[in-house]
């Protein structure tokens, strides 16, 4: 390993220094997040009229990736929607 | 005596501590294994549960760990002499601190990366775990309540410490903008930040700044505490991005470069230790050595927040079962030598004795404010740096681990009075803005009715202690319970569990009768709170280890 790559590896473990002790909390604010932009997207199919969804029903197959985690952290063990099962 | 004396003794005691029994209790009571696959691989989401480099991870163990309670507590109790506060920082982390910290790690990565309060309720029973949260909300109560005192007192002796002190907060706000709005590498923010952190010493060593004599019926260090909680309040709210981790991480830097610099400088001064070896002319009001030596001094000997730290979020990133030898006892090791440092500061920093006793009038009246004179004196054998600037440097050391550690406990308890809020359905509470103003005002509450206002000596210190130890205790009786469970010798932890439970209702008792004694009544509630906390421990103790012990023959049989 050359002077370069040394300096290379130490940046990468300084930048996990700083990362790591708070990592989680910050995913986890992230993700609140998410699962709120979530509830948006997802809210016209559950009754709660939302003028936005003509906009965002192109962003349902990207989303669907995380629907089931999202399902379950937000306490329904299966799909809330009939027509959208998952599980 | 020379002080270098005491610090080739002290590092040469946690080196073979780690070498020696460290490697004993791995090997014969943890059996750690490199093949056992640890919660960090088996449940791995990139959020908690993440295979760290053991270095990093004993990095943030360590700079998670170490704060301003490992220096207070030292600096403290050497008013009964240099000798006891050696003795047990030594043997306390090498006995009492390793087996704890390792342990709780070790328990915790065999339990799928389980706190140590959840470990309480699976172990030991659902009873415990209640006691298990009274113990951390008086903890934390405690936590923020001391530190906000410890800073005021060092804004009001050292002014030239207030510009460095809030500029750092300035410096971590740039680097968290700049890391996470605009993806800017680390290298060179960390380097600028440093830089620029030691020059705003050098400006304020200058330019000392102080408040007025009274504001509002109000003396400079009561005027302290409200503006830090107030400062607490605020910064509990922020992103985290934005303040807490560009802060952690510059206090973790200052921690390895004030640790280099001041062994550097006891390497170069050789100053002689003034104190005595035994105190023997101690003044009126110090209570009697043993038991509350060993509650005095937590932090740096022995401390039950290590295990909440250990297993809420070290034991989650354990790449290998063998690196928790590395992180959780070298951990203990750094934190013990940050406590040798402060002896070393109050014991040597000193020309006289005579001098020294000028700082040790009573008990808990020389504390940080003998740290950072004596040690400002020892690092000014270093070419370029004067005593005031060294006093400087350790005010602001001292006083950014604590502020750390308040912005931590505030936002803590926000959560705390958060989650009472849902459990008890008082929506009001769920939000952010009641739930700090009420967090915030029980710190207050206590900082001013333990007659702090700034002005009183740290009173409460030992009260603390008591219950850092308290957790300590009832950690090592889980780890005690679990170890039991497996069939392997229980008496490496029953021990330091016996001898800290019995030392601190002890010490609680001796309190007890003070503030009764000294007409301190809000203290004397609170006392007996804790001590009936740490009766109830002893109960559980007993009650778990006999079913264990029952369960363990059973299955023998």
């Amino acid at each position: 390993m050359d002077w370069r790559e040394r300096i290379t590896r130490a940046g990468e473990l300084l930048h996990e220094f700083y990362r790591g002790r708070h990592r989680g909390a910050l995913a986890r604010e992230r993700r609140q997040e998410d699962d709120l932009f979530m509830l948006l997207v997802f809210s016209e199919m559950m009754g709660i009229e939302n003028p936005s969804s003509y906009y965002t029903l192109e962003l349902l197959p990207l989303l669907y990736e995380g629907f089931h985690e999202w399902h379950i952290r937000m306490g329904m063990d299966h799909s809330p929607l009939e027509h959208f099962r998952c599980c | 005596m020379s002080a270098l004396v005491l610090m080739v003794l002290g590092l040469g005691a946690f080196t073979a501590g780690y070498l020696l029994y460290s490697r004993f209790i791995s090997e014969h009571i943890f059996r750690l294994d490199s093949e056992f696959r640890t919660p960090a691989h088996v449940q791995e989401d990139g959020v908690d549960f993440v295979p760290t480099n053991r270095w990093v991870l004993w990095g943030h163990h360590f700079t998670s760990v170490a704060g301003a309670a490992p220096i207070v507590g030292p600096a403290i109790a050497v008013i009964w002499g240099w000798l006891p506060a050696f003795l047990w920082v030594t043997l306390g982390t090498v006995f009492f601190a390793g087996i704890h910290d390792a342990g709780a790690l070790w328990a915790s990565v065999r339990n799928e990366g389980k706190s140590i309060g959840a470990l309480t309720e699976s172990v030991v029973g659902q009873r415990a775990r209640s006691l298990f949260m009274i113990i951390i909300f008086l903890l934390l109560l405690m936590v923020n309540a001391v530190f906000a005192i410890i800073i005021a007192r060092l804004f009001v002796q050292h002014p030239t410490s207030v510009i460095p002190a809030w500029f750092v907060i300035a410096v971590a706000v740039t680097i968290g903008y700049l890391l996470y709005r605009r993806g800017v590498a680390l290298l060179w923010p960390s380097i600028i930040g440093v830089t620029l952190l030691y020059a705003s010493m050098f400006v304020g060593n200058e330019v000392p700044l102080s408040l007025p004599e009274s504001v509002f019926g109000l003396g400079p260090a009561g005027i302290w505490v409200v503006i830090l909680f107030t400062y607490a309040a605020v910064a509990s709210l922020l992103p985290v991005w934005l303040l807490l981790q560009p802060r952690d991480y510059i206090n973790g830097l200052q921690l390895f470069i004030g640790l280099g610099i001041f062994f550097l400088a006891v390497l170069i001064a050789r100053p002689d230790v003034v104190a005595p070896m035994i105190n023997s002319s101690v003044p009126e009001d110090v209570p009697s050595l043993i038991p509350l030596l060993f509650v005095t001094i937590a932090c740096g000997a022995c401390s039950g927040f290590h295990g909440l730290v250990s297993s809420g979020t070290t034991s989650k990133q354990v790449d290998n079962e063998k690196d928790v030898r590395f992180v959780g006892f070298l951990g203990t090791v750094g934190e013990g030598s940050l406590a040798l440092a402060a002896i070393i500061a109050c014991t040597a920093g000193f020309a006289t004795l005579g001098d020294w006793e000028g700082y040790y009038t009573s008990f808990g009246a020389g504390g940080l404010d003998a740290f950072v004179q004596g040690g400002g004196v020892i690092l000014a054998s270093i070419p370029g740096i004067s005593e005031s600037f060294g006093q400087t440097l350790l005010a602001v050391m001292a006083i950014l681990f604590a502020a750390t550690t308040m912005d931590t406990g505030v936002r803590l308890q926000r959560y705390i009075v958060q989650e009472a809020g849902t459990i008890y359905d008082i929506p009001a509470l769920t939000g952010k803005g009641l739930s700090t103003i009420l967090a915030v005002g029980c710190c207050l509450a206590l900082a001013f009715g333990s007659g702090g206002g700034g002005e009183g000596g740290l009173i409460i210190w030992p009260l603390f202690g008591t219950t850092n130890q308290l957790l300590a205790a009832l950690t090592l009786l889980v780890l005690s319970v679990f170890i039991l469970k497996q069939g392997r010798p229980t008496v490496y932890t029953l021990a330091p569990f016996s001898f800290l439970l019995f030392m601190t209702v002890w010490a609680l008792l001796t309190q007890l009768r003070g503030f009764y004694e000294n007409e301190q009544y809000f203290l004397l509630g609170l006392d007996a709170v804790i001590l009936v906390t740490a009766i109830w421990v002893g109960l559980e103790s007993l009650s778990a280890l006999r079913k264990a012990a029952s369960e363990s023959s059973e299955s023998s049989a």
